[in-house]
């Protein structure tokens, strides 16, 4: 689908502040609440926007550590990334797998209640993951920014 | 920390899938009233485990095909450094997080730009300006996917 100009400064303000009420959203966007529902409608229809999905904050469930886990993969075995993945998301404490061009082939995003807990998944569900030629983590101390916003 | 029933646990994956269903919606599927549903949700909301909803926009479609994430370690260390990268970092519209880390790296920061070329340009006019940037790795982001977490 075609995005114009209207499209781009609703989504350039949606990004920025997905929370902001939808009639606040039209007004900074200079358009009425009916543009703005059927303008949303269409790019969801279209697929550029695939949905809206419920941050959920694990530490307000008692999961204190966050680690980013980046992974070399065997890639002598075709089938590495494929089972590598399909293993790593039957681990419940994996929140996120992304795959890269680079130096990294995966990396995990794991959240535990504390360091003991953390200890327990990497040894017992991670360390048997197939396929790892090389692990390293990265330990989580704060998030500085997190945005979905584009400079449209 | 709040306590989470299975009820609670069904509700925050279908919003981790859609956050924008209604009480109503919630309420039928979980077979809850939707007064009942709304003062889940409002439950969830107050204790900051629902955090707000996050877009997921394709982001190829809006003219931005590379996304990038980059390691960081500063040359020199500091509190006060650590508080100069930081300001500057948050201000570059083309950087959507910044993580500070502990291992390998100091800093991750996820990248977003229209191609290569301007995923150079935003590189080397801007990070690698930003003040005690030491060793820079650069990983390309092929695929992304969230996982519903720890939710039973």
């Amino acid at each position: 689908m075609s995005i114009d100009d209207t499209d781009r400064r609703i989504l350039r303000h949606w990004l920025a502040e997905p929370d902001l009420p939808r009639a606040d959203l039209a007004a900074r966007a200079g358009v009425t609440t009916a543009t703005l529902w059927r303008r949303l409608d269409r790019l969801r229809e279209s697929g550029v926007i695939r949905a809206e999905r419920a941050v959920i904050d694990w530490r307000r469930l008692g999961y204190e550590v966050e680690v980013s886990l980046r992974f070399t993969l065997d890639k002598t075995y075709p089938r590495a990334f494929d089972e590598f993945l399909d293993q790593a998301r039957e681990v419940p404490e994996v929140v996120g797998v992304e795959t890269f061009l680079g130096r990294v082939d995966v990396r995990l995003n794991v959240i535990a209640r504390d360091m003991a807990h953390w200890q327990e998944i990497y040894r017992a569900r991670i360390l048997t993951l197939p396929h790892i030629s090389d692990i390293e983590a990265l330990m989580l101390v704060s998030t500085i920014k997190e945005t979905e916003a584009l400079p449209l | 920390m709040i306590d989470l029933d299975d009820t609670d646990r069904a509700l925050l994956r279908a919003l981790a899938l859609d956050g924008t269903l209604s009480a109503g919606e919630l309420g039928r599927r979980f077979g809850l009233s939707q007064p009942a549903a709304w003062r889940r949700v409002r439950r969830l909301e107050e204790a900051g485990v629902f955090a707000g909803r996050r877009p997921d926009v394709d982001r190829a479609a809006l003219g931005f095909g590379v996304t990038v994430f980059l390691g960081v370690k500063l040359a020199t260390k500091g509190r006060v450094s650590l508080e100069d990268f930081e300001r500057a970092v948050q201000a570059i519209p083309e950087v959507q997080v910044v993580q500070h880390v502990l291992g390998l790296f100091d800093y991750r920061l996820r990248v977003v730009a229209r191609d290569i070329a301007d995923f150079e340009r935003v590189l080397r006019r801007r990070i690698m300006t930003l003040p005690g940037v030491g060793n820079l790795e650069a990983n390309v982001l092929l695929t992304e996917e969230r996982r519903p977490g720890p939710l039973g």
